[in-house]
């Protein structure tokens, strides 16, 4: 299980890729990415994602 | 007509020349050696106006003088505001958060040369939005770090919402970063909940007044730890109308017992257009109107900046005249090497001028206090910068506001305009938004102004005047006060 990122609704603003416990997420061109291998959905180590509590636009950090 | 001798600051901003600088610095001005203490305002002790002395945003009486610029460096945000629209990037709108290009340190560094070797008033590097500095904390370091290693006079600041500050407050102190502005919208949580939908904070999103509640008492214990390490604070805040608008009130009494070096209280700018959450449900802002009679009861409290002009979150330049679209990425060489050369030219003319400047006003205002007459006088002033009334009418993007009465001359703040000359719309449809922007003005001074605005304006209640073009400001409103009422000392008639 993984999330991924809407790039089309993505600000870029990045502050999913440096509060990612798992370093899975990365600008990749124009786009954030997350790595499906990479991602845990924080768990064992948060509550809940990250990505997607601390991404500002709704519905753009989901379940991949 | 103009009144002698002046150095034109203008000719200093458009000159290349270094020679041509030095010649104009040393063929006027303030011809004592002794310059230097007397500019020190009455009302604050020498070391603090040593740190505000230059900083546009800090000082009133610096943002005739110098500039500031901002680098969009740091987008990643904790906290949403219903203000704030993150989607929107826009080239032709001033107002907060909107930029045109993010900018990585590197490319920050590149652009921070570039404006220093063309723009002489630069004093100021600050990193305020779109995202939150201390929040987006390794990218303002990392900016501050090279900015630092190459221009190190340059005097660094930042702005922020409070929530991440606290953590930051020592490294701060060990960059030198010299002044922080704090974005302070409510001291009370059931108003906090309605300018903020959520906050970010120990990896976990909080929402309604325990979001507010947290942000709250993050903001005052960042405030409490930088007034204790003597970093100066100016206080940000967005006067939203029925929602935090007299309770500000309150806000800046809190921000005063913690030791808030000055308060801003901005309108709300809000649009349908621009997406935001207050914008797409009809929250309006406040009119000039509204927002000098909260200025006016806030007097007596923490000292109020009313000189703001809610700049890009990419402005370059003095803060009425943005000079951002000449100095992105495309426009600016490569690998530019800093030369200080015109920086220091021209801060060696302004501390002579400054002086002369300063004398002048003090004796302007102590004039126009000494008259006996109740009521005052709302003055429009076009000018751009030096303290003069040195712009034509038809080419003012802006007119600064002053207010003339018992208690002296005072600056009151700005109406924005689209230039009756040369702008988008036409000169009778510029006119016209020009005539409301000045609603409630008495009289408008500037440099020159033709016949056929000037009677248009009369007809609409407003006198235009270049009969003191060129003068220093107070020096004009002085003038034109002792014509308005006669100079009557307070003493004759008592």
């Amino acid at each position: 299980m993984a999330f991924k990122i809407i790039a089309s609704q993505c600000t870029q603003c990045g502050a999913c890729e440096f509060e990612c416990p798992s370093n899975a997420i990365e600008l990749k061109g124009e786009k954030y990415v997350i790595d499906p291998k990479k991602c845990t959905e924080c768990k064992g180590v948060f509550e809940i994602q990250q990505c997607a509590s601390v991404c500002p636009m709704p519905n753009t950090c989901v379940p991949a | 007509m103009m009144s002698a001798p002046i150095i034109s600051l203008e000719s200093l901003t458009n000159t290349t020349s270094a020679g041509q600088l030095l010649t104009i610095a040393n063929s006027g001005g303030c011809a004592s050696s002794s310059c230097g203490s007397s500019s020190t305002p009455t009302d604050m002790n020498s070391a603090t106006w040593e740190k505000i002395k230059d900083h546009p945003c800090f000082s009133e009486e610096a943002h005739h003088y110098f500039a500031r610029m901002h680098v969009a460096v740091a987008p990643a945000c904790n906290i949403q505001c219903n203000y704030c629209n993150r989607k929107y990037d826009c080239a032709n709108e001033s107002r907060p958060g909107v930029v045109s290009e993010k900018l990585t340190p590197d490319q920050a560094l590149r652009k921070v040369i570039a404006v220093a070797n063309e723009v002489p008033q630069l004093s100021v590097l600050g990193i305020a939005g779109p995202g939150d500095a201390c929040y987006d904390w390794n990218k303002t370091r990392a900016t501050f770090e090279r900015v630092a290693r190459e221009i190190p006079d340059i005097k660094l600041c930042i702005s922020t919402n409070g929530l991440a500050l606290p953590e930051h407050v020592d490294e701060l102190v060990e960059m030198n970063i010299s002044h922080v502005t704090i974005t302070i919208n409510m001291v009370d949580p059931e108003v906090g909940e309605q300018i903020y939908p959520w906050i970010f904070y120990g990896h976990r999103r909080y929402t309604g007044t325990d979001a507010a509640k947290i942000l709250h008492e993050r903001q005052m214990l960042g405030l409490e730890m930088l007034s204790e390490r003597g970093i100066l604070t100016k206080i940000n805040s967005v006067m939203i109308p029925g929602v935090n608008d007299q309770h500000l009130i309150e806000v800046n009494k809190w921000v005063r017992e913690r030791g808030a070096f000055l308060h801003n209280v901005m309108p709300l700018i809000s649009d349908p257009a621009h997406g935001t959450s207050f914008g797409l449900n009809g929250q309006r802002g406040p009119n000039a109107l509204e927002l000098k009679a909260l200025h006016d009861r806030l007097e007596g409290g923490v000292k109020l900046m009313r000189h703001c002009r809610q700049c890009r979150a990419d402005a370059v330049g003095l803060l009425g005249a943005d000079r951002g679209q000449e100095f992105t990425l495309d426009r600016i060489p490569l690998e530019p090497l800093y030369d200080g050369g015109k920086r220091h030219d021209y801060r060696e003319v302004v501390s002579r001028i400054r002086d002369d400047h300063s004398a002048a006003k003090k004796e302007a205002i102590a004039t126009v206090a000494s008259v006996n007459i109740r009521g005052s006088l709302q003055v429009a002033v076009a000018t751009k910068g030096g303290g003069r009334i040195n712009e034509h009418f038809g080419h003012a993007k802006e007119f600064q506001v002053y207010e003339a009465s018992q208690t002296g001359i005072k600056f009151v703040g700005h109406r924005k305009v689209e230039p009756y000359c040369h702008g988008g719309l036409g000169e009778d449809a510029a006119l016209a938004g020009i005539i409301a922007a000045l609603d409630g003005i008495d009289i408008v001074l500037c440099a020159r102004i033709g016949d056929c605005p000037k009677e248009k304006l009369m007809e609409a209640g407003i006198r235009a005047t270049d009969t003191y073009g060129y003068e220093y400001i107070e020096d004009g409103i002085s003038a034109l006060h002792a014509t308005e009422f006669g100079t009557v000392p307070s003493q004759a008639t008592a």
